[in-house]
């Protein structure tokens, strides 16, 4: 997302590194708080922000084909260290409780719910977020064709349909729409733009 | 979520090890085995789980389907719910267990869920997944709130005066349908327990569901020989078309000789406080012709002894009238 004013770039603050900056902070005092409790466990580690805590534990994750040193919480969840630590924002939550599919992420290629995780589950494993699928200038297939089928309204649970809808290509699915709905079942849209998602879904399974 | 120590156990003997000395198995446990995590991490969010410990056993050589020698499947413990349904020998022999898998969750769930965490589900009851509440099965002792509470989705069967919480799986049904051995190593070594034996009911003591003690690990299940020629089929009835827990379900295992049941196995889901084998509805329709009046008087010896409660009281006839649909369907082609 753009911020769109008249201030030169250079005057105005950044919003993305603003709210990054005080998320970071946040974490690191949450990670404080707690390691009384783990102070038998391990010797002093290192947060990403460079600060010594005790609690934390490493892990390389590998997101989008580029491997992560960090040194997280071991309760946080996969959707939390991509979005928090990692700051990959466009995997989003929506419940954080399984019932949505917002944080939709592929985990070896297969989709999964990275709210339903913990990162530590997967060190080494080959995380792909809404990030590695395409980019603005070259978009995924799948990603070109939800916007031809303008098939969003407020655009939150998208990411989660795409990807989820990606993994479908691969996935025993019958030709029919009927198929296709109950293989995105696991993605709610608030805004109620199932018609158009099962159409932008079945326009790549057409030219696939 | 309450902090806790995380261990991926080298092998199955450092897990079981590493397990031995939680007080408890089952609710309260301060040890847990991770498996898909699809259960244990929602519990753990909501504080409802506050294991000390987490061992990931997800690296865990437990994840292969193999036939066994009599003829049946060895299926391990951390196989996915996604790959169970999709193996051809399920799809072609077990068919009742594919189509419940697939009629459960969504496909990222049956992704990450284990079978093995399938067994060990947990209810649904919201007053069980809410802290704020009394509930006998969370917190022996305080009341069930939702026998004068909301219990539109709860038991109508093999409930007590204590807990009314159903069992929420669709796999389990199937399993218990098809006469599914669990194979269990714990501490003491290794034993077998019946499907049937395997969840308990209530009683007065709802926070224990299943006979796991401290450091038992399910290592596999094992499904019989498939029973030549029978026609299976998983009917699940809810409030929405997908993605949704059931209100009633049924699996029917028949076979059908000359018109007539030579052979029923009839378990129901969605309605029973654990996965609901029904040898009344089994006895009652072998041996008899398959026509519509001996599949509603199964349906009827099934539900002989529903309980109503103030607000489920409906799941009773959908209970009937799905376990009747079901046979239908199983007898059609």
């Amino acid at each position: 997302m753009e911020d769109n004013n008249s201030l030169p770039e250079s005057s105005q603050p950044n919003r993305r590194q603003f709210l990054l900056t005080g998320t970071l902070a946040a974490g690191v005092f949450a990670v404080h708080t707690h390691a009384q409790a783990f102070a038998h466990e391990s010797e002093l580690t290192r947060t990403v922000d460079g600060s010594a805590v005790t609690g934390a534990v490493p892990i390389t994750l590998r997101i989008n084909g580029k491997d992560h040193k960090l040194e997280i919480d071991p309760r946080t969840t996969l959707l939390d260290c991509i979005r928090e630590t990692v700051a990959l924002t466009g995997t989003k939550k929506g419940c954080d409780h399984g019932q949505c599919g917002a944080c939709t992420v592929h985990v070896n290629g297969r989709r999964v719910l990275s709210c339903l995780n913990l990162a530590l589950m997967h060190d080494g494993e080959e995380i792909t977020t809404v990030e590695g699928l395409g980019t603005p200038e070259a978009m995924h297939p799948m990603q070109a064709s939800f916007q031809a089928c303008d098939a969003y309204q407020c655009g939150y649970c998208t990411s989660g349909q795409i990807m989820s809808a990606v993994a479908l290509l691969k996935e025993p699915c019958g030709p029919d729409d009927a198929a296709v709905k109950e293989l995105m079942s696991g993605n709610i849209c608030r805004c109620g733009a199932y018609a158009n998602i099962v159409a932008a879904i079945q326009q790549v399974r057409k030219h696939a | 979520m309450h902090i806790f120590e995380f261990i991926r156990p080298a092998d199955q003997a450092a897990a079981i090890a590493g397990a031995a000395h939680s007080k408890t198995a089952q609710q309260g446990a301060d040890v847990r085995f991770m498996g898909g995590g699809t259960t244990l991490i929602d519990l753990m969010k909501l504080n409802v789980e506050t294991p000390a410990r987490v061992l990931d056993i997800n690296r865990l050589p437990l994840d292969k389907i193999e036939p066994t020698p009599d003829g049946g499947l060895k299926i391990g413990a951390i196989v996915r719910n996604s790959d169970l349904a999709y193996h051809a020998k399920v799809q072609k022999d077990y068919s009742v267990l594919s189509q419940a898998i697939l009629n459960g969750a969504s496909p990222q769930i049956r992704n990450m869920a284990t079978v093995a965490g399938n067994l060990l589900q947990r209810t649904r009851c919201v007053y069980f997944r809410d802290t704020a509440m009394p509930c006998n099965k969370r917190e022996p002792g305080t009341g069930c709130p939702a026998i004068p509470g909301h219990n539109r989705t709860l038991a109508i069967l093999g409930t007590s005066e204590h807990c009314i919480a159903t069992n929420p799986s669709d796999m389990c049904v199937a399993m218990a349908a098809l006469d599914a051995t669990i194979h269990i190593q714990g501490p003491k070594g290794s034993r077998t327990v019946a499907f049937g034996d395997f969840h308990l009911l209530p009683g007065n003591t709802p926070h224990r569901e299943t006979v796991l003690e401290a450091g038992d690990l399910i290592t596999h299940v094992t499904l019989p020989p498939p029973v030549t020629g029978s026609k299976q089929v998983y009917l699940k009835l809810r409030d929405r078309a997908s993605y949704e827990f059931a209100l009633a379900s049924a699996a029917v295992v028949l076979t059908v000789s000359g018109g007539n049941i030579s052979r029923a196995r009839i378990a129901l889901g969605g309605v029973g406080t654990k996965p609901w084998r029904s040898p009344e509805a089994e006895a009652a329709l072998a041996g008899k012709p398959a026509n519509d009046a001996n599949f509603r008087q199964t349906a009827e010896a099934a539900l002989r002894s529903a309980k109503a409660q103030s607000e489920n009281g409906f799941k009773i006839e959908l209970a009937k009238r799905c376990l009747t649909h079901a046979l239908r369907m199983a007898t059609a082609s």
